[in-house]
């Protein structure tokens, strides 16, 4: 039968094989301190950010393995996004490293300060610049600021959906342009679809993420990796970094230590030891 | 999506911004302008368009001056099955003070199905008005038809303050509304003030996992956006013969319209809603197994609490992620927190160390949890744990 078929209709045939939709995943990651003992400079009331080892904000871990998962699944390719100073760098050969194939590392002085506004205008600004895109995967929040504010920001600046505390990805239909999700919720278990592109942060239990393997680690220390500014991503000058963010932060302090000593409960027998304790409980009216 | 705007009356079919776009995300059809998802709303073709007819969304801030304009305080009224969560009257009665404080009225916005008496409730707790919008597609919470309807209507109504809780729904909401009306918005506040000289609401939030507090402003930019830790301000007296004004909404939003469908929803067999609990039982590597929860669960039942855990009980895979407390778990401050097994490693204590009363019960007296404990116990949580809920099954029946 195929020698029946002229080189033009093969060439035909294989374009349409070819044309079978690939998965395109956006990663964004954030690059944070590797502790929670964290120093301020009270001049400027900013994060002395020096002195600590960052890491690839650790919810972010599960946001890049799930990409990672889909494409094994689909075929495609996951590109790893970040905006930081500088050092970040380092964060985006992680990711690339763990199996990401592109990484794009938006760092300008422009950006500097920016808040949850901002950064969200920023990403989506890069994500717009990017081009095509089936999903874009965040953690759902960062260790450091712990707002969760980005990843809906985002999406609202692309003006895709968005599904949040994503627990587990049911299923995915790329040509078909949906998606099915399980979202994580304080009562149980949301199970919600939409169509694609969308927005999903994940939380903690979606997965387990991988390490880096060799191949990976060469393959990132050779990557070259785009740096983008203002002038890149067509930004708008007034909604980037310090002047883009409408909120300020006007004082940072340490919280007030728990008042008091921890009041230790003796006694000469477990139940003697229950029976204080739970008078106790009872006479502080928690109970 | 791309962001230009094209109005189809006035375009001539000239073929300018075509000739312009530098991504090519223009092309004439039928004579008329049509833009791609090519566009990156570089604005190239805004200038050469001899009619105007090409626009880009405007995210202006308000012009200096333009803040005071806005006026009143707003609260959004979360709720799943017709149930008001607990965090939407504790925002009310810490609402109704600031409304107070800066001589405006207090507004509660409440999205449902039937949620009249909701509207009803929140009078009660507060509210001198209430905008209420009934409508099937508002049945349960999804983030496009919600953050449609609450933008909206602060575009309308020009609310100085506008707060919601930090729960999941909250945050998911908030950061969606907050980006599109290109506002501030302050993540998971435990302290919202007026500062009398300038009436800006002075925000104030833990970050790095409670290590350091930080106080926001949004000075230029209204409404001042905040979510609201759970439980951090009290529920206020309700009363039932308060006079207020329901406001109905219209809902112009079909459900066609909307992307996102919610196929089902899957409640654990056990309570989990560690944000609302008053009473948490958690247990940590201690408890040696998935079966070694089992005294946990009777304690917390006896107490009418919840279980939690560590991430490490977690990690080991004896109990679900949705039980875990800490940084990258759930942050709680319930009246009584009781840590069995619990080392209370500093990820840990961060998501649980501003609980009113906190119990430690530890085989080891150096384990970090009795820095942060009211009271401490040395000893085996399969001994003690049992005891206590032995004490208190005896003490609670009398």
């Amino acid at each position: 039968m195929l020698t029946a078929l002229g080189g033009d209709q093969i060439a035909r045939m294989s374009a349409v094989h070819v044309r079978r939709k690939n998965l395109h995943a956006i990663v964004c990651i954030k690059s944070v301190p590797d502790t929670t003992e964290v120093r301020f400079n009270p001049e400027t009331n900013t994060l002395m950010r020096d002195e600590v080892e960052s890491i690839i904000n650790p919810f972010d871990t599960y946001a890049i393995e799930e990409a990672l998962r889909l494409k094994e699944a689909h075929g495609g390719k996951v590109t790893v996004l970040t905006m930081g100073p500088p050092k970040a760098e380092k964060e985006l050969r992680e990711a690339v490293a763990m199996g990401c194939d592109e990484a794009i590392f938006l760092s300008a002085r422009e950006f500097a300060g920016s808040d949850t506004w901002a950064t969200a205008y920023t990403l989506a600004q890069a994500i717009r610049r990017i081009g095509a895109y089936d999903i874009i995967f965040c953690g759902k929040q960062a260790m450091d600021g712990d707002t969760g504010q980005v990843g809906p920001g985002v999406a609202n600046q692309l003006e895709i959906p968005q599904l949040t505390y994503v627990f587990k990805v049911r299923e995915i239909d790329l040509e078909g342009r949906s998606i099915q999700v399980e979202r994580l919720l304080e009562e149980g278990r949301e199970v919600v679809e939409t169509r694609l592109p969308a927005l999903l942060t994940v939380v903690k239990d979606i997965n387990q993420p991988r390490y880096p393997t060799f191949r990976g680690i060469r393959t990132a220390r050779r990557l070259e990796i785009p740096v983008w500014g203002a002038a890149e991503i067509e930004a708008a000058p007034q909604y980037l970094g310090l002047d883009g963010s409408p909120t300020q932060v006007i004082r940072v302090f340490t919280p007030p230590k728990r008042e008091g000593r921890v009041e230790m409960i003796d006694g000469d027998s477990v139940d003697a030891m229950a029976d204080a304790l739970a008078d106790r409980l009872l006479g502080d009216k928690v109970v | 999506m791309p962001l230009l705007i094209i109005d189809e009356q006035a375009c001539i079919g000239c073929g300018a911004c075509v000739d312009v776009c530098p991504f090519a995300a223009l092309e004439m059809i039928d004579d008329i302008a049509v833009v791609n998802d090519n566009c990156t709303a570089c604005s190239a073709c805004l200038e050469v368009c001899p009619v105007d007819a090409l626009s880009l969304p405007e995210r202006q801030a308000e012009a200096p001056g333009a803040v005071d304009s806005y006026r009143g305080v707003w609260v959004w009224v979360e709720q799943f099955n017709g149930q008001a969560s607990s965090i939407s009257w504790e925002m009310m009665g810490q609402g109704r003070l600031l409304a107070n404080q800066l001589g405006v009225s207090l507004t509660a916005c409440v999205l449902g199905e039937n949620a009249h008496p909701l509207a009803e409730e929140a009078i009660a707790y507060g509210a001198d008005r209430v905008f209420l919008a009934e409508d099937p597609t508002l049945r349960v919470y999804r983030t496009e038809p919600y953050s449609k309807i609450l933008y909206a209507l602060v575009r309308e109504h020009r609310p100085e303050i506008f707060l919601l809780g930090a729960s999941s729904r909250g945050r998911d909401l908030a950061g969606s509304v907050a980006t599109d009306l290109y506002t501030g918005l302050t993540a998971d506040c435990t302290g919202l003030e007026i500062d009398p000289e300038t009436r800006l609401l002075r925000q104030t939030r833990p970050a790095y996992g409670g290590n350091i507090m930080a106080t926001i402003l949004t000075p230029h930019h209204r409404p001042q956006m905040a979510t609201v830790r759970h439980r951090v301000f009290e529920v206020p007296a309700r009363d039932p013969a308060r006079q207020g004004q329901i406001v109905p909404v219209s809902v112009s939003l079909s459900e066609n319209d909307i992307v996102t469908r919610v196929v089902d929803f899957i409640v654990e067999e056990e309570e989990v809603n560690l944000a609302d609990a008053r009473i948490i039982v958690a247990g940590g590597r201690g408890v040696s197994g998935s079966e070694g929860f089992e005294p946990l669960r009777e304690l917390a039942h006896v107490l009418n609490g919840a279980v939690g855990a560590s991430r490490a009980a977690v990690d080991a895979g004896w109990i679900p992620y949705a039980h875990q407390v800490g940084q990258t778990g759930r942050t709680v401050r319930p009246d009584l927190y009781i840590a069995c097994g619990i080392s209370g490693a500093i990820q840990h204590r961060a998501g649980m160390s501003t609980a009113r009363v906190i119990v430690a019960i530890n085989k080891d007296p150096e384990a970090p949890i009795f820095d942060v404990a009211t009271y401490g116990i040395v000893g085996d949580l399969f001994q003690v744990v049992p005891a206590l809920t032995a004490q208190f099954r005896r003490k609670l029946r009398t």
